[in-house]
């Protein structure tokens, strides 16, 4: 509760220097927009239903392409950790991909698939894939070799010792793979969509890029709250869960 | 099946190693872990295998397992070859591989559920029926992680008794706890090991720990790694480690094993 309540205390200091600064006029306005003016675009926006509909366009593009990353990045990095042929093919091209920064996919997209929503998938599954895979590879690469041979002696053998030992002992190494891939994903679709705009539907990063094109200033750093609160919103109910199971099962510091 | 056949033991098996050997490339080295090994080891019997490292007598172990392969040789449980792991041959390792994503009931369950013929029900009243006789049927719904290295052992012990194996295979598998703890199952093993008779074989380098808890005593020798020696113990159980006719034994094989040491091997006595 303390804890809470310093942290409010200094945001609301925050807020004050802000508005102390934008009066005292040493920016534009157009450059340094009232805390006030902020909040007010954000409660126009949301009683218009624009910030509600270019959330739901961008979340939407975010969780297909992170999903569909998660599910196929797994089974690949399941196979790059069993079968040496595929990771010395696929594991090789996963590491070298996974340096790319994901925003590096946009012009390739671009042109493979126009100004479409395929482009903002492929771009947000080239965020998460390549993590992924890496995460999956090393995770099963560092379960302690004792587990298979217990679980061997048990008479677990074939797909039942991977999915009932190998992938659930790589966990805490998934999860932070999973993690990573979403902030990956999350980069590459907000440099997607202020880059790019697509018909099909304006997602935040669209709503960020006519702030600055209407030199909007107080629309940019609104949209720039909204993406913040959404990052920490997905922080807390896609990982904190299983962060909570990891600590309570394995024992590890939060 | 019902659960009371099912708690029934099966018949402990009689497990035959018949010229085993094994070799295998370690740092550029070739390491020769067994050469031309047999014993038999009785049904029911309790064996201990000890000798200093490298003297073969853990490869020997994993062989019987089922978790690596002889060079040359035949192994037979109950007349049956081994080819690979099985339920009838079940593994206590020196840490006790329990998974951490499992509680401890889940734990005991594991090997449980791959054996069939039993009903979901079954098999949780038979995992329960385990942890008790460890004495951990109030642990069932802990995690690993919150279990002292004695509770550990504990449960791995109950996930290998669980699905009802005919030899046990114990691997230093307290070689990590305390004296205290060790002592303690120390007793609880023979006790368990005398309700529900089991063929154990048994590593360990602790030349004590082997007195007091076999009925013989196999001596290793290493480069290469063969029997030297062996003991049989006629001590009357349940035996205290502490007593002075379990020292004499003790201090009898650790001569023999002193013959063949080097100044930088140690034994505890």
């Amino acid at each position: 509760m303390k804890h809470l309540l310093r942290a409010l205390l200094f945001f609301v200091l925050a807020l004050v220097a802000w508005e102390a600064l934008f009066r005292a006029k040493i920016w534009s306005p157009v450059l340094v927009p009232s805390p006030v003016s902020v909040g007010r675009y954000l409660y126009e926006a949301a009683v218009d239903g624009t910030l509600w509909d270019a959330t739901l366009v961008t979340m939407r593009r975010l969780l297909l392409g992170y999903g569909f990353g998660i599910a196929l990045g797994l089974p690949l990095g399941l196979l790059t950790a069993r079968f040496r042929i595929v990771k010395d093919t696929l594991g090789l091209v996963a590491l070298g991909l996974q340096t790319l920064p994901s925003v590096c996919w946009v012009p390739l997209a671009l042109l493979w698939f126009g100004q479409s929503e395929t482009a903002m998938f492929f771009v947000v599954v080239m965020g998460t894939l390549w993590s992924m895979i890496i995460a999956t590879d090393n995770g099963v690469r560092n379960v302690p070799p004792i587990y298979a041979r217990a679980a061997r002696t048990m008479g677990s053998s074939g797909l039942q010792l991977w999915f009932r030992v190998m992938l659930p002992a790589s966990l805490p190494y998934i999860v932070s793979g999973m993690k990573q891939g979403w902030a990956f994903a999350w980069r590459s679709l907000m440099a997607a969509e202020i880059y790019v705009t697509i018909l099909s539907g304006f997602g935040l990063g669209n709503l960020l890029h006519y702030g600055r094109e209407l030199n909007a200033m107080e629309q940019v750093i609104g949209i720039m709250f909204v993406i913040i609160v959404i990052g920490l919103l997905a922080d807390k109910i896609l990982f904190s869960p299983w962060e909570k199971f990891l600590h309570r099962r394995w024992g590890t510091a939060k | 099946m019902t659960l009371s056949t099912e708690l029934q033991s099966e018949t402990p098996s009689k497990l035959s190693v018949q010229h085993i050997s094994k070799r295998y490339r370690s740092g550029g080295r070739e390491v020769h872990a067994l050469d031309d090994v047999s014993l038999e080891v009785g049904e029911g019997e309790f064996i201990c295998l000890v000798g200093p490292s490298g003297c073969g007598k853990s490869t020997l172990l994993n062989i019987i397992a089922g978790l690596e392969f002889a060079d040359e040789g035949r192994l037979y449980t109950a007349g049956a070859p081994i080819t690979g792991p099985g339920r009838d041959r079940m593994v206590l390792f020196q840490e006790a591989a329990l998974f951490p994503w499992l509680d401890v009931l889940d734990n005991v369950l594991f090997g449980l559920k791959l054996k069939p013929g039993l009903s979901g029900a079954e098999r949780t009243e038979v995992a329960q029926f385990y942890l008790k006789l460890v004495g951990l049927e109030k642990f069932t719904k802990s995690y690993v992680h919150e279990l002292s290295g004695g509770m550990k052992q504990r449960v791995a012990l109950a996930r290998a008794l669980a699905p009802n194996p005919r030899v046990l295979l114990m691997d230093e598998p307290f070689a990590a706890l305390d004296a205290l703890t060790r002592q303690q199952l120390y007793g609880d093993l023979q006790d368990i090991w005398q309700q529900h008779r089991k063929t154990i074989v048994f590593v360990t380098h602790n030349v004590r720990e082997a007195v007091c808890l076999g009925d013989r005593v196999a001596l290793f020798s290493p480069h290469p790694g063969r029997i030297k020696e062996q003991f049989t113990i006629t001590l009357p159980r349940r035996r205290d480690i502490n007593s002075i006719e379990l020292a004499r034994y003790a201090i009898e094989i650790t001569a023999a094993l002193k013959g063949d040491a080097r100044p930088s091997d140690e034994y505890a006595i």
